[in-house]
């Protein structure tokens, strides 16, 4: 299965960065073989909608899950229409170890944003 | 003429000077000047000057509505959003109303004509006259709303001068977008700070704003005990005039706390701020 998780740098062994909206980069892998491709998150520098990028570009990759530490209530509610699953990381440090606990079954499946609000600031 | 009355740094006394500047100039002119209140976040100033509001208006944007039987999902809307309001996702679009800045590109540019604008209301703009014959306005943000402008830029078109009358904006703090809306198109702006780093820090960037817009500005410096020559260096060496230095004084914070103004407190400021006035005008051509 294709799937997409955040990391804070471009490669398997990468620590996973529990931002979703701001996470550094995007790693596509594939469960099998896992080979994977690194995409700088395009939501990382954006001034307001960093989450609904992300979840945009999750999206167009027809990935099977997502997974990452905290999604927003944008990211959440595009990343739902777009009927990609969501997964958190909680304990896990590496990309190698989130794929791992994924195969297995090991992490939980989002039902709600896992925060109330966000916390940047918006300008008009 | 329209004079702002701005300061990078919050709570160096914006309001208080705006609003004693308004009730020293009131009986100088006919009609008096007009006061709007264009900090829409937190708005004050009619702490002070005690208005009666007797028109209000529902302000807002129009934000696109997607009909999911004409859309195609084609994308052409989230690629011209520059705000991410809009995305599609799969076979669904979302709208996003509290990133939307009401620009229309999306509604203008579906090729399938699958979205249609309705009015998302953000606050109020409310006005009527205050003390001293006053003519106030002032625009008040929903809470929970996180854009200011369009509520800054609304209020300011309403609240419309006479012809020949003088008007009073006073300016959100900080230096972004609800305070060029509520700058731009003034003819001079007041710099109110504080002889503190803090205060000299934002002044600089509020200075920017002045000189990026073009308007003639200058400072007025407030809580002026004890020496901060790097204030006057910088002002100095930005050409900005120092019109007035107030004491940190208890007598003015207790009065002010109390909902008074400066001169209410201090008569005599009533006279300081029409100098402060005359030398603005002079030094305009």
């Amino acid at each position: 299965m294709k799937i997409i998780l955040t990391t804070s740098s471009a490669s398997l062994d990468s620590e996973v960065d529990p931002r979703f909206g701001r996470g550094a980069y995007l790693l596509v892998v594939n469960t099998e073989t896992l080979e994977w491709q690194a995409h700088p998150n395009p939501g990382a520098s954006a001034p307001g909608g960093a989450g609904i990028q992300a979840a945009q570009f999750v999206a167009d990759q027809k990935v099977g899950a997502v997974l990452s530490g905290d999604f927003g209530p944008h990211a959440f509610n595009a990343l739902q229409a777009a009927g990609v699953p969501m997964y958190v990381y909680n304990e896990v440090r590496t990309a190698r170890e989130a794929i791992e606990h994924f195969k297995a079954g090991q992490l939980q499946q989002l039902d709600a944003p896992a925060r109330g609000d966000c916390d940047h600031e918006h300008h008009g | 003429m329209i004079l702002a009355v701005a300061s990078g740094k919050g709570g160096t006394g914006k309001t208080t000077i705006a609003t004693s500047l308004a009730l020293s100039l009131a009986a100088e002119f006919t009609p008096p000047p007009l006061f709007l209140d264009c900090d829409v976040e937190a708005p004050n100033a009619h702490l002070f000057l005690k208005p009666t509001f007797e028109q209000r208006q529902d302000v807002g944007i129009l934000i696109p509505r997607v009909d999911e039987a004409k859309c195609t999902h084609c994308g052409k809307c989230a690629e011209v959003c520059q705000y991410h309001a809009i995305a599609v996702l799969g076979k669904k679009t979302l709208v996003f109303p509290q990133l939307c800045h009401g620009c229309g590109s999306c509604t203008a540019l579906c090729p399938e004509h699958a979205i249609t604008e309705i009015p998302d209301v953000m606050g109020v703009i409310e006005r009527g006259p205050a003390a001293s014959g006053i003519p106030f306005a002032r625009g008040m943000l929903d809470v929970g709303e996180p854009m200011a402008v369009p509520v800054i830029r609304q209020l300011l078109a309403w609240a419309q001068p006479e012809p020949g009358q003088l008007v009073l904006r006073d300016v959100p703090p900080g230096t972004s977008c609800p305070v060029v809306a509520a700058v731009r198109g003034s003819d001079y702006l007041l710099l109110v700070t504080e002889p503190t780093p803090f205060g000299l820090h934002d002044l600089k960037l509020a200075a920017q704003i002045a000189r990026e817009l073009d308007i003639p500005s200058g400072v007025i410096v407030n809580r002026a005990n004890g020496s901060y020559p790097e204030l006057d260096d910088f002002c100095a060496a930005e050409g900005l005039p120092i019109l007035l230095r107030i004491p940190f004084e208890r007598a003015i914070a207790e009065g002010v706390a109390q909902g008074r103004t400066l001169v209410e407190i201090h008569p005599e400021y009533a006279d300081y701020f029409r100098q402060v006035f005359a030398q603005i005008t002079a030094s305009l051509p």
